[in-house]
């Protein structure tokens, strides 16, 4: 049998393969969009939070099959959960959930995880 | 999975030819001589070594004398650079490359430099070719060495070595192609080049990996890099990897039985391929597609899709492609090739690198052609709107 997949995790190649939640909200009230300065991959990240509680999540990802399978498990991760529950979200918490990944690709768990970070941000600035 | 692998990375290897295989065997068992050694088992050795020696210059169009074996085409560049420059240092202290180079040349320049040498990298025009009249301008009679890649690993674009040769020799400076990636895809004969330095490598012509040779036209001294032994001529210590010479032997003979029945076949598989893409799939560019280019080679850009998530995705459907260079794909760096071509942001970073052999065929070529676009299409879906604007305003 050949050995696809670059060395990663079966999560990961799912993930990749089929990301979950991708696109955008009209009606989001939290969102950030974040670069990574290093290697140029983007991460747009919307939330609609609803009695506290994360309603729902699209993201959009210009990047590596890493960062695109770090994002969609993180909208997986954080669908229906409440603000308090996702806000101590570490990148070694997504690196963990994703099955590992590559010394050279950690830089994606820390992308989402910011972008996460930046959106609560936003949601607590405008909602206090 | 389960899927024989559709194999479109021979730039960075090839597999090993089974008569290379076969010539291979005895020298992994029962020869193991020393080819230093006097008595009959090392005579074995140094037969087979210097049989090796006739085939490889046969390919280049040299005498058995003029080739040097080393451990790769890399140290044969390093070789080349390193030892012509560090020989000749007392008549200038002047180099010339291109800004497309291999690491390996790149290396080994940058090495010099910190020494104290001076490198002029020239530029190249956006489709990957340098300006004979612009190393007209940079070279001086301090000029001791030009070297300058005879094919790109990356965009297959081929360099006219000849003429550019002919302005260094008038200033009395060396001159030194890595031919790594043109042996066995082009005619690679020495003195139609015009050069005196030619490194080459075993593992892309169907040879074994761990030996390459290094051409050094008659006359020409160089100081070696590797000290030790007497081995090949004093310019390379260390006992010969006779297997792997062996292997090179062959498969160099193979390389230039073939070419001309090969190539055609194998430029008209990549032509299949890139004519497919432009076809089906929006907003692609094939980068240095106006240039001459080796039949093996082509380089896409598919905007606005990160060209290593479509690696990953071939590979996951069992054909093996690269971004740019195998030596950086590792890296998060953009193309040192396609930025010095003055390829646009929103085209850089989707670059994916076909580069085909002789074992590949027309169904394979449709294959991927059929799981291309949807493929593409799908990658481009994470990234359409605002993201893909934020990535091109950065």
């Amino acid at each position: 049998m050949a050995i696809t997949g670059s060395g990663y995790s079966p999560i990961v190649i799912d993930h990749f393969q089929n990301p979950r939640n991708v696109g955008e909200l009209s009606d989001a009230n939290a969102q950030a969009s974040v670069t990574n300065p290093v290697c140029g991959d983007v991460l747009q990240l919307m939330l609609k939070i609803a009695d506290g509680r994360i309603a729902e999540v699209r993201f959009k990802t210009f990047g590596c099959e890493a960062a695109i399978a770090a994002s969609s498990l993180l909208t997986e991760m954080i669908q229906g959960k409440t603000v308090p529950d996702v806000q101590d979200i570490t990148p070694e918490m997504i690196t963990a959930a994703l099955g590992g990944l590559p010394k050279v690709k950690l830089h994606a768990s820390a992308l989402v995880e910011e972008a996460l970070k930046e959106a609560l941000e936003h949601y607590g600035a405008s909602h206090g | 999975m389960g899927e024989p692998l559709i194999y479109l990375d021979h730039n960075a290897t090839t597999p090993l030819h089974p008569a290379v295989w076969d010539a291979m065997q005895p020298f992994l068992s029962d020869v193991f001589g020393n080819p230093s050694s006097l008595h009959s088992e090392g005579l074995q050795a140094r037969d087979a070594v210097e049989e090796a020696r006739e085939r490889v210059a046969w390919l280049v169009g040299a005498s058995a004398e003029e080739i040097v074996f080393t451990s790769s085409g890399t140290e044969a560049d390093n070789l080349a650079i390193l030892g012509s420059v560090l020989a000749r240092q007392h008549l200038g202290r002047h180099i010339v490359t291109s800004q497309i180079e291999h690491p390996a040349v790149l290396g080994a320049c940058r090495a010099l430099e910190v020494q104290g040498f001076r490198v002029t990298r020239l530029p190249v025009g956006s489709e990957g070719m340098i300006d004979p009249d612009e190393l007209g301008h940079v070279l001086t009679n301090g000029t001791i060495l030009l070297t300058l890649m005879h094919a790109n690993n990356e965009v297959g674009t081929i360099q006219p070595i000849r003429v550019c040769a002919a302005l260094a020799h008038a200033r009395g400076a060396l001159v030194h192609t890595d031919a790594v990636q043109s042996l066995g895809k082009v005619p690679t004969l020495v003195d139609d080049l015009g050069i005196d330095l030619l490194s080459l490598s075993g593992h892309k012509i169907h040879g074994p990996k761990g030996v390459g040779a290094l051409y050094v036209r008659r006359g020409i001294a160089l100081d070696p890099i590797v000290t030790g032994g007497p081995q090949e001529r004093g310019l390379r210590g260390g006992t010969e990897h006779v297997a792997a010479i062996v292997g090179l032997g062959v498969a160099a003979e193979l390389a230039g039985a073939r070419m001309a029945d090969d190539m055609p076949q194998v430029a008209a598989l990549r032509d299949r391929l890139e004519q497919g893409i432009l076809a089906t799939i929006p907003d692609v560019l094939v980068n240095g597609a106006a240039a001459a280019r080796l039949p093996t080679t082509t380089n896409v850009s598919f905007k606005g899709v990160d060209g290593q998530s479509l690696v990953v995705g071939l590979d996951l459907r069992g054909v093996a492609a690269s971004t740019g260079s195998a030596c950086s794909s590792g890296s998060l760096e953009p193309s040192h090739v396609l930025i010095a071509m003055g390829l646009p942001d929103e085209w850089l970073r989707g670059a994916v690198r076909f580069s085909l052999g002789s074992g590949n065929t027309s169904a394979e070529v449709d294959a991927v052609l059929h799981m291309l676009p949807p493929m593409v299409a799908r990658l481009r879906q994470h990234t359409s709107g605002s993201v893909r604007s934020a990535t091109l305003a950065s």
